[in-house]
């Protein structure tokens, strides 16, 4: 039933947000702390299931509504709620409409029905269901060109989708349920590849990407927040619980070629960033790069590999969440995000260069910090793997990263600077505060995820390597 | 004691945490937070080494099947590295609240010492990979962010990001250098590593790569042309990073990983080779460099190339006593340079001159810094080099020659730069304009307190204490010992013809530009790495925009005139429906005719 409120809660959110005013808004945000409050009551560190739930749901079709949290989805469950609860609590004050924050919650519905679904088909409607809000996001709050590139998103991920579907009824054929929590393991490589493809346009794995520069560069800074902090996640989350699992021996066919686009994602995804002349841009593109290293732990399909998948995911949630608040905290300032008109930040405002050099250094993977465990472990996952070769260049890719960040700090900080901004407010840093704090603290005590992680990691690479 | 072992990086990097939280001007607290978490740090060093070797783990992560423990270990090397790491920040704290007494960003400025103390001392107590990894590469970042501090300086930011990045290339090499040892012996620990029986090639792999780390953070040939540069942070942070920490740490690592080192021929040879190269490519640099700082980084350069010349030979204990020896008497030659600077307002060697009576102190501690530089007996860099000198000669194999014949000319090398600045600073006549005069007392303070080491450390090794700590035997001076005091003997005296009216590189001739160029490196590494890559990333991000994100645009663009098209045909007026139907019977007609004929 704790599954159950758990959707229901910010679900009941989004409908608050139809009281008018001030009212609406402050209840949808209460129901989002609770979501949060709730969540983190869910911990746990057994191995299999925490909770479930199971109920017919349309008997006709076999369909049932079954729900489950395992030590895999819990991490992404607790970061969708706590960056909602974050996006809401900005909103506020900085664009205070119910609407927003109506779409939100409704987002976060979605987000949080992908993340506990264990019915293949319950999964692909909660996939579905996130697109619309997200679209709505973008084309209501977003920048000048925001409807080309909200209806670019949409349409791209509608086509992974499809491509998803396509997937979803090969399994059920083939394997003859839906069940997510004990899947036969007996799907085709031709079942893989369509999942692996429509989770690989919402990754976004190389060269299926190209829809999310425009997306974070138009989208408001709560939409790009929770784009890179949450939504990315569905497609690695889906190759771990769900395309794997199905189609191993498919799997193991392809992860060759997984791993090889993950390694081209980093190392293509690491140039175009220095060469990328836009913040926000360049941000969404260093997405590509570290969602290349999530993809290739996964790709690896060994324990090592997943759980540095799953911290990586969870890191980069983080630290391109936070970089996304700062960016756009910037932009609001400055109105622009072109690096040549941008510069001078640690005389303009020495406490958001503080942080956006934090970010930063966290983004480039430094030890210490929450970035640097799924980084350093897909490749040395790689490298168990015998991929010496995807280990050296993901490994090269790290040290592009730091190049390009680099630059990004050089162009952005450093340099003279007559404006004077205002430093942050008390409701970004209220924003950005348990990011940070996060980042470290994942960075110092990595147990604190590998700890959950670590048993339903071994359960499933168990599961496919009988 | 384990308590202690965890308070060496603790404790700074508690100290750090409460900097980074202050108000940036408040230069007072951070000052003495700063200066408290080395105190406690060089405490507990002092303890450690004084008591028997101590190791405790926590377990931090799990990996699969991979464990990264919260692994220490003090080992006597390592407590004795820790207390030099302890001395030089606590000096550089103490020296740095006086030297920068008007800067608007103190709090963060000490922090970020007290990070960087933190990561140097977490890889010298380190006993996992992993660990090691995290220390190393936050220095690095510290580096950075300590380099790029002086706002006024333009080509400070550049330094900044050439030192993170010339020693994250590096890196790249050290973490797959890890990879390869703990995949093979599946798992981090060093002493289960350090046990692990590898083949022939996987060792060779792996120490390769490793080299490569150590190589960027020990500014060795091709990686060293970040450190000249990095003398553009404050001069206290030149002496933190030139003596116990960053460059250290590579030194330390060989040393404390060397019996995966010493057992590959290869990873010997290629320490060997860029240990001879580094050597007089540093001092050669340093006789031509203008600046006072400079000179001193070239020779950094130089020396380090000593250590791993060491190393290369197989004496790890040598390598140690120099890098001991080295940290005292290079973090008080540059803080020397800092109280010249701050008296003559210039980086210049030309705008000093004179400055012996004006500033007594700073001019018998510089000496006492430079005699150790030359290896002048009794000072300890006397004793460390000629280890240094002496285990090349006794090693077997062409390593061996090579280091010393190198070591030998860079000897001398040494003794002409370090003559001529000695000459041109402090003798002859003043040429600057400011009013020179000794430093303020918490300046002093660090010059005279380092003066002890730099002076005396060596007469630990003669007392025979310091041998069995390194886990070696240090003194055995023998017919090498004069050969190189005579060598030193001729640069000195070269240096000093006419060096008090005229600067002696002068007669350097057609190599000086050679030199102060620093053999035009920086231009040929722009040319084949950095240019290459700026033009690789606009070519990716080209084919991106009109390649890959163009076919999806494409296909968009495509339907919509498709769907235009069929619409436009689908949707004529009448008159164009009759005059398409008509043109269709006729074709009929005709096409009827046609056969009908044909047949």
């Amino acid at each position: 039933m704790i599954l159950i409120a758990l959707l229901a809660l910010p679900a009941l959110g989004a409908l608050l947000a139809f009281l008018p005013g001030r009212t609406g808004r402050l209840a949808a945000t209460c129901a989002a702390g609770l979501t949060f409050g709730l969540s983190l009551r869910l911990y746990s560190t057994d191995s299999g299931y925490w909770y479930e739930f199971d109920r017919a749901w349309v008997p006709a079709l076999h369909l049932r509504f079954h729900l489950g949290i395992d030590g895999i989805s819990w991490p992404l469950v607790v970061l969708t709620t706590l960056l909602t609860l974050l996006c809401c609590l900005y909103s506020l004050w900085k664009t205070p409409d119910n609407r927003l924050i109506g779409l939100l919650l409704a987002l976060q519905v979605g987000l949080l029905g992908v993340f506990v679904a264990l019915d293949l088909v319950l999964f692909f409607v909660a996939f579905e269901v996130v697109l619309l809000p997200m679209f709505a996001i973008i084309a209501g709050w977003g920048g000048p060109k925001r409807r080309h590139a909200a209806r670019k998103f949409v349409l791209y991920t509608l086509l992974g989708s499809m491509l998803l579907l396509i997937g979803v009824v090969l399994v059920i054929n083939q394997t003859g349920t839906a069940d997510l929590a004990r899947p036969a393991g007996t799907a085709s490589l031709a079942a893989f590849v369509f999942l692996a493809l429509g989770f690989a346009v919402k990754a976004p794995l190389w060269p299926l990407h190209s829809w999310l520069p425009d997306a974070h560069s138009e989208a408001p800074t709560v939409g790009s927040v929770l784009l890179a902090g949450v939504l990315l996640k569905l497609g690695t989350y889906g190759l771990i619980r769900v395309a794997i699992p199905v189609a191993p021996d498919g799997a193991r066919e392809a992860a060759p070629v997984l791993a090889a686009l993950a390694v081209g994602a980093i190392l293509i995804g690491g140039l175009i960033c220095l060469a990328q002349k836009e913040l926000k841009r360049l941000i969404a593109y260093s997405s590509v790069g570290h969602m290349g290293f999530v993809l290739l732990g996964i790709a690896t399909m060994t324990a090592t590999g997943l759980q540095a998948a799953l911290i990586g995911n969870l890191a980069h949630g983080l630290i391109t969440g936070l970089l996304f608040f700062l960016v756009g905290a910037l932009k609001d300032r400055t109105h622009t995000g072109e690096l040549s008109e941008l510069g001078g930040l640690r005389e303009s405002s020495p406490q958001l260069a503080g942080l956006l050099g934090f970010a930063a250094l966290a983004s480039l993977g430094l030890p210490g910090l929450a970035g640097f465990w799924g980084e350093a472990f897909a490749v040395i996952a790689a490298a168990q793997r015998g991929w010496w070769l995807a280990a050296v260049l993901a490994a090269v890719g790290g040290a592009l990263a730091a190049a390009y960040l680099l630059r990004l700090l050089r162009k952005v900080t450093h340099g003279p600077s007559t404006l004077k901004l205002t430093g942050p407010a008390g409701y970004e840093l209220a924003a950005w505060a348990p990011l940070v704090v996060l980042t470290v603290a994942v960075g110092l005590a990595p147990l604190l995820v590998t700890g959950v992680t670590g048993p339903a990691v071994d359960a499933l690479v168990e599961a496919f390597t009988k | 004691m384990t308590g202690l072992a965890w308070l060496l990086p603790g404790a700074p990097l508690l100290a750090a945490l409460i900097g980074f939280f202050l108000p940036a001007p408040a230069r007072r607290p951070a000052a003495l937070i700063g200066s408290a978490g080395a105190l406690v740090a060089l405490g507990a060093a002092i303890a450690l080494l004084v008591g028997d070797p101590v190791a405790g783990h926590v377990r931090l992560a799990s990996f699969g099947a991979l464990d990264v423990t919260l692994g220490v270990s003090v080992s006597p090397v390592a407590a004795l590295v820790a207390v030099a790491v302890g001395v030089v920040a606590l000096c550089v704290q103490v020296y740095s609240a006086a030297y920068l007494h008007s800067d608007r960003n103190y709090a963060p400025y000490a922090a970020q010492i007290s990070l960087f103390t933190a990561a140097m001392l977490t890889v010298v107590v380190a006993d996992d990979l992993l660990i090691l990894l995290i220390g190393w590469e936050v220095m690095g970042a510290c580096s950075y962010l300590l380099i790029a501090h002086d706002r006024s300086l333009p080509e400070a930011p550049a330094a900044a990001v050439k030192a993170f990045l010339v020693t994250r290339v590096g890196d790249v090499g050290f973490l797959l250098g890890i990879a390869v040892l703990a995949v093979n012996a599946e798992t981090l620990d060093i002493g289960k590593v350090l046990a692990y029986d590898y083949s022939t090639g996987t060792l060779t792999a792996a120490t390769l790569l490793l080299l490569a780390g150590v190589f960027g953070k020990s500014a060795q040939f091709p990686l060293h042309s970040w450190l000249p540069d990095a003398m553009a942070g404050p001069t206290p942070i030149s002496a933190l990073i030139h003596a116990a920490t960053m460059v250290a740490a590579g030194v330390y690592v060989v040393a404390r990983l060397y019996p995966l080192f010493g057992a590959s021929d290869a990873a010997m040879a290629v320490l060997a080779v860029a240990a001879a190269i580094t050597m007089l490519w540093g001092a050669c640099c340093a006789m031509a460099a203008t600046d006072i700082k400079k000179v001193l980084a070239w020779s950094t350069v130089s020396q380090l190339g000593y250590m791993t010349g060491a190393l290369a030979v197989g004496s790890p204990p040598a390598a140690l006593f120099h890098l001991l020896s080295h940290a005292g008497f290079k973090a008080l030659l540059f803080l020397c340079a800092g109280a010249v600077i701050h008296a003559i307002g210039s980086n210049a060697i030309e705008d000093a001159g004179g400055l012996r009576k004006r500033m007594p102190v700073t001019f018998w501690t510089m000496t006492v810094g430079l005699a150790a530089l030359v290896g002048i007996p009794p000072v300890s860099g006397f004793w460390s080099k000629e280890n240094v000198l002496v285990q090349a000669e006794h090693a077997h194999g062409w390593q061996g020659r090579l280091i010393l014949i190198a070591g030998l000319v860079t000897v001398m090398l040494t003794a002409w730069y370090s003559t001529r600045l000695w000459l041109r600073t402090f003798f002859g006549h003043y040429r600057g304009t400011a009013k020179p005069h000794d430093p303020p007392a918490l300046m002093r303070l660090p010059l005279l307190v380092l003066a002890v080491p730099a002076a005396l450390f060596g007469l630990l090794a003669l007392g025979g204490w310091l041998g069995p700590k390194l886990g070696g035997d240090l003194l055995d001076l023998n017919s090498m010992t004069l050969v190189a005091l005579f060598l030193a003997g001729i640069g000195a005296v070269a240096a000093s013809a006419g060096a008090s009216h005229t600067d002696p590189a002068r007669y350097l001739g057609p190599l000086r530009p050679l030199f102060a160029n620093a053999f035009y490196f920086d231009t040929v590494q722009d040319l084949v790495v950095v240019r290459p890559v700026k033009a690789l990333a606009r070519v990716t991000g080209f084919l991106d925009a009109t390649v890959v994100d163009g076919a999806v645009e494409g296909v968009g663009t495509g339907s919509r005139w498709f769907g235009g098209l069929v619409n436009r045909l689908n949707a004529p007026g009448l008159p164009r429906y009759a005059t398409a139907a008509l043109a269709g019977v006729l074709l009929i007609a005709v096409a009827a005719l046609a056969t009908e004929v044909l047949r």
